[in-house]
């Protein structure tokens, strides 16, 4: 993988990106956000401390999707009214990038897909369903949520955002998709629902006592 | 973490509880939306740095969990060790009756949350569903749902209210929360449905197991609670026990059905005794007689004694006792004959027959006697009749008791099975009465 590299435009230590698409990075040190911008590295803001949360996945964690590697380079923490999860950001040897989402320890990896007239939040109703990728997928929540902090690298500028809608769906199989209302053309991910043991993870957090 | 060697190792907090002050451990690092206070039950808001109190507790009884919180172990069905950090207590009403059942939320951080229900000493083991039954997502009204390619019956859809928290939970929990629930069956599994005001729904699977399963994976002193009546994913100690039985109730009826057909080919049929009398009713007072001995021959086997007569618009009994001539064993039997005819309105009818037989399944051989006692009408005419002994005479009755022991056990757990069914749907929203499809698992296979 291709390393690009520079220093914090705000305290000056070493940046590193471990993926060649990362669009922004979070200074380890000063925790500033620092966005990329090819020749210079622009510092944009301060992260707040992530609050406290309980994925046991960490920036670097490495893992397996079915039989590709891939390692953790970022991550979106995100809030909404009964709690918080975490959209992890993977990079896949060969250089493609994901994501793994962990909301309280139910896996899935997910990768954007291009897909003409997605439905608007409206017409993603609670129960309906979609066909995409010849697999049938129904509404089963719609999320009202906000970053509540980033870390590491992400494939996009993403750090000042108000409530978003978020709408997931699954299949009668382990198919898994998402319907992100960030912007103002939905974007949707598409993937499969995954086991804690089946990614085969390591270098994943501890817990005490655990 | 400059080192890269990741993220500090997440630490057990606790909570200080505003009303009472007590501290209560958080065992779910940053999971907990909620904790209930250890010792004075209000529900506090585990996210809020400054915690405050979400709900006072005012049930009077406090519950007890049968499993205390922080006991961990493993659970049927899952490999990795699970911690219990919640506990509450659901109810619903039927007949305005109260059902309470007790659920245990357990944790592991790497695996996740599972649950664990108890109701009358039955357990569960429930994870929540990844992928979607067939159809349509919400429950409705259907009687069957296909998940995975198995079929689940509807067997209750109720609403659960929430009446005891413990511990702590991953979502906002509260005294009087209600949901309902809609529970589809297919013993030993429990495919639940819990919809809440905004239609969301969420699928579970639950499996059946024993209390002493769930004991002995947690380590549990004592013994688990007894168990009572019968549970709607309880598997019925029947299953596939009657169908087996049929299966060898089969076979040993067409091993039966060889050795009678093999027994109705080589019966000998062979005449030992024959002879003709004369019976005049209102002339013999005493018309006993005894005959002749003959030979019965060859190994025990069944005596046919025929009695043919020109008997005519009259009725004639005959007693019969076939005796051994030399031990005196005897065996005693009647044949009662009636036939009428005549003419009505130009057509020829008739009734009864002049004519009867009985047929001893198993005479050892020997030299018998027949002691013969007709009776008949003081008014009757004289009836001519031959008395016919027949040795080794081919015979259904050994085949047909056969049978009868055959059938008879399949047959007792098949009715054994119904009556489990019967009192597994019992509880259900299809009791008898309310639906015909109780019975259509009695056939268990």
């Amino acid at each position: 993988m291709t390393k690009a590299s520079g220093s914090c435009p705000n305290c000056g230590a070493p940046l590193e990106y471990r993926w060649s698409s990362s669009v922004q990075t979070v200074c380890e040190y000063c925790q500033s956000l620092v966005v990329r911008t090819d020749v210079d590295l622009k510092k944009v803001g301060v992260v707040a401390d992530l609050p406290l949360d309980a994925s046991p996945i960490q920036l670097l964690t490495e893992g397996h999707y079915g039989d590709k590697h891939f390692i953790v380079a970022g991550r979106i923490l995100y809030e909404y009214e009964h709690g918080t999860w975490n959209e992890w950001h993977i990079v896949l040897d060969g250089g493609r990038d994901g994501w793994l989402s962990d909301a309280q320890n139910e896996f899935a990896v997910s990768f954007p897909v291009e897909v003409s007239n997605l439905p608007s939040p409206e017409q993603a109703t609670l129960g309906r369903s979609f066909s995409w990728n010849n697999t049938r997928f129904t509404v089963v929540s719609r999320t009202r949520a906000h970053y509540a902090g980033v870390e590491g690298e992400l494939p996009f500028e993403y750090w000042d955002k108000t409530d978003v809608t978020f709408v997931d769906l699954r299949s009668a199989r382990m198919d898994f998709a998402t319907l992100d209302y960030s912007d103002d053309t939905p974007v949707l991910y598409i993937g499969t629902l995954v086991d804690f043991d089946e990614l085969r993870l390591t270098n994943v957090r501890t817990f005490e006592g655990w | 973490m400059p080192d890269g060697t990741g993220r500090p190792r997440a630490a057990v907090q606790a909570v200080n509880c505003p009303n009472c002050g007590a501290a209560t451990a958080v065992r779910t690092f940053g999971h907990a939306v909620n904790v209930v206070c250890q010792s004075c039950r209000s529900i506090l808001d585990a996210k809020d740095p400054g915690v405050t109190i979400l709900q006072k507790y005012k049930e009077a009884v406090p519950v007890d969990p049968l499993i205390p919180l922080g006991t961990r172990g493993t659970i049927p069905g899952w490999q990795p060790a699970f911690e219990v950090v919640g506990f509450q207590v659901r109810q619903i009403l039927v007949d305005e009756v109260a059902y309470r059942w007790r659920e245990y939320l357990l944790f592991n951080p790497y695996h996740g949350f599972r649950y664990l229900t108890e109701y009358g000493g039955h357990w569960n083991v429930v994870a929540t569903l990844r992928s979607l039954p067939d159809g349509d997502h919400l429950p409705g009204d259907s009687g069957i749902r296909t998940y995975q390619g198995q079929d689940y019956r509807h067997f209750q859809t109720a609403t659960a209210t929430t009446v005891f928290v413990l511990g702590e939970f991953p979502w906002q929990v509260r005294v009087g929360d209600q949901v309902a629930v809609v529970d589809y069956v297919a013993p030993s599994q429990l495919l639940s449905a819990e919809v809440n005001a905004d239609k969301e729904v969420t699928w579970s699977l639950g499996v059946y197991a024993k209390g002493k399963d769930i004991w002995s994976g947690l380590s549990m002193p004592g013994q688990p609670p007894v168990v009572e009546g019968v549970f709607a994913d309880q598997p019925s100690p029947y299953q596939g026990v009657s169908g087996r039985m049929w299966r060898q109730a089969a076979l040993l009826m067409a091993l039966a059905a060889i050795v009678w057909i093999a027994h109705l080919f080589t019966a000998r049929q062979q005449q030992a005794f024959r002879q003709a009398l004369v019976y005049n009713p209102p002339s013999t007072q005493d018309a006993s007689l005894v005959t002749p001995v003959f030979e019965l021959d060859g190994r025990a086997s069944a005596v046919q004694v025929e009695t043919a007569s020109n008997l005519a618009n009259q009725w004639m009994d005959v007693g019969y006792a076939l005796i051994n001539n030399d031990t005196g064993q005897a065996f005693e039997f009647a044949e009662d004959l009636s036939y009428y005819n005549g003419v009505d309105g130009g057509e020829a009818w008739s009734e009864g027959s002049p004519a009867a037989s009985f047929t001893l399944p198993s005479v050892p051989a020997g030299r018998y006697f027949l002691r013969i006692e007709p009776e008949g009408e003081r008014t009757g005419k004289p009836v001519g009749y031959t008395v016919t002994v027949v040795r080794d005479v081919a015979t259904s009755v050994w085949f047909l008791g056969a049978l009868m022991l055959i059938v008879l056990p399949p047959l007792m757990t098949s009715f054994r099975a119904a009556a489990f069914e019967r009192r597994r749907w019992q509880e259900s929203d299809h009791a008898t009465g309310k639906s015909s499809d109780t019975d259509k698992d009695d056939d268990d296979e």
